[in-house]
């Protein structure tokens, strides 16, 4: 067993888990923080996508151990005092979702796209680094809508 | 996965000594293509070094040589400045790679050691004879794919950095697989003040240099000079997404597209 120390959503967690254990299973299995699903299983749906000291990754891809002392958002850490993310809002308003499952990996990749790439993307852009995120409902068209309009969004609430 | 024991070792000298103390143990970079094929498990070792904490990452040039740690992510590596004016082909293929979320956590050593057939770094590793320096020898990007995911490493021995030689120009076009952003077929040519320097990933084995373009290029650099070049088949992949007769003429296109995008440049 090996112990695990991380920042999850602002609260300190320690655990002690088996050092096969995925960044994912930690957080579902230890956590119980099931909003971060597993699609794939194989590191190209991307519905298990968070942000590890502020960069997004595949939790299927990831070992605990390896983040040991990291900071991790997960998409229940998104919302303030009751109220959606910007960009949970326009995933909402825009209905980026059919059977919602690769929504939680499709946002997390989002905000990681905003960072990079700034707030005004225009669609090519959007669709290309969404490269890592697939939904196999194939509703890009209002996904890509919801962040455009999201990340702009978010650049008026700074 | 199989199960096994994990060490986070703080520098160069503990990872090696703790991979050559261990009976079956294996360095671990960003690990995307090592997790996934642990959690298949088509591979099962006693233990895994991380290399995360070894401060062998960054980017720095070197006069003539663009120097990049083992442990450089593709995405720092994409948006890197210094390689941008440096060898900005280098930053386009390391953009290129898988998706947004791999390129966060994918490594250049990675990559490298372990050398996939269809992966795209060892065509500029190759192309530019860069110097993959380990924590005991410098080896050459000429000696260094040896094989189907083998290369001249020997256990225990761990990538600390790559040394590229900067050349006057370079391109790396690749025929992506659509759903995996591998390269189907990947060509990268290097111009030196010396000669031109063509190396294919994707189609073979592992990656090769194409010489009879090599010669054609350094004599006369357009697409004329290779439009009648043709590749052998015979050593090249077949598998469920292109057979080797493809690959052969995919190389020879790809070859051409990347000629006139220079000569256009």
């Amino acid at each position: 067993m090996a112990t695990v120390t991380l920042t999850v959503n602002g609260q300190t967690v320690t655990a002690d888990v088996e050092p096969r254990t995925l960044l994912v299973e930690f957080l579902r299995y230890h956590l119980g923080l099931t909003g971060t699903h597993v699609g794939c299983d194989t590191t190209q749906c991307g519905c298990c996508t968070v942000h590890v000291d502020g960069v997004a990754l595949k939790s299927c891809t990831a070992l605990a151990v390896t983040l040991n002392g990291a900071s991790v958002t997960t998409i229940e850490g998104l919302e303030k005092d009751g109220k959606l993310h910007p960009m949970q809002e326009a995933f909402h308003e825009h209905h980026a979702l059919q059977c919602g499952f690769c929504t939680p990996g499709m946002i997390m990749s989002s905000l990681d796209m905003v960072r990079r790439k700034g707030h005004d993307l225009d669609e090519e852009t959007v669709r290309h680094q969404l490269e890592g995120n697939l939904c196999r409902c194939t509703g890009y068209h209002n996904i890509v809508k919801a962040i455009q309009a999201g990340a702009a969004a978010m650049k008026d609430e700074r | 996965m199989y199960e096994f024991d994990y060490h986070q070792p703080q520098s160069v000298n503990d990872a090696v000594e703790l991979l050559s103390a261990k009976e079956n143990a294996k360095p671990l970079a960003g690990g995307m293509s090592l997790l996934p094929s642990l959690k298949l498990r088509l591979a099962r070792y006693s233990d895994l070094v991380g290399l995360e904490k070894l401060g062998i990452q960054g980017i720095e040039r070197r006069g003539d040589t663009l120097v990049i740690g083992a442990m450089t992510r593709h995405h720092d590596v994409a948006n890197s400045g210094t390689v941008q004016a440096a060898i900005p082909a280098l930053a386009s293929l390391a953009g290129g790679i898988g998706d947004p979320l791999v390129r966060n956590r994918g490594t250049i050593g990675g990559s490298i050691a372990n050398a996939d057939p269809a992966a795209d770094y060892p065509s500029a590793v190759l192309a530019m004879n860069a110097s993959v320096q380990t924590n005991k020898r410098a080896i050459a990007g000429d000696n260094f794919f040896v094989g189907l995911f083998e290369t001249a490493l020997e256990p225990g021995e761990i990538i600390t950095a790559v040394h590229f030689p900067i050349p006057s120009s370079a391109i790396y076009v690749k025929l992506p697989n659509a759903a995996s952003r591998f390269a189907l077929v990947g060509v990268f040519i290097a111009r030196f003040a010396d000669g031109v320097r063509v190396a294919v990933t994707g189609a073979g084995p592992h990656v090769f240099r194409l010489k009879d373009a090599e010669a054609a290029l350094s004599k006369n650099f357009s697409v004329k000079s290779v439009e009648n070049l043709t590749v052998d088949s015979g050593e090249l992949n077949t598998d469920i997404h292109a057979s080797a007769e493809y690959r052969a003429h995919a190389v020879t296109t790809i070859l051409q597209r990347a000629v006139a995008a220079m000569e256009q440049a």
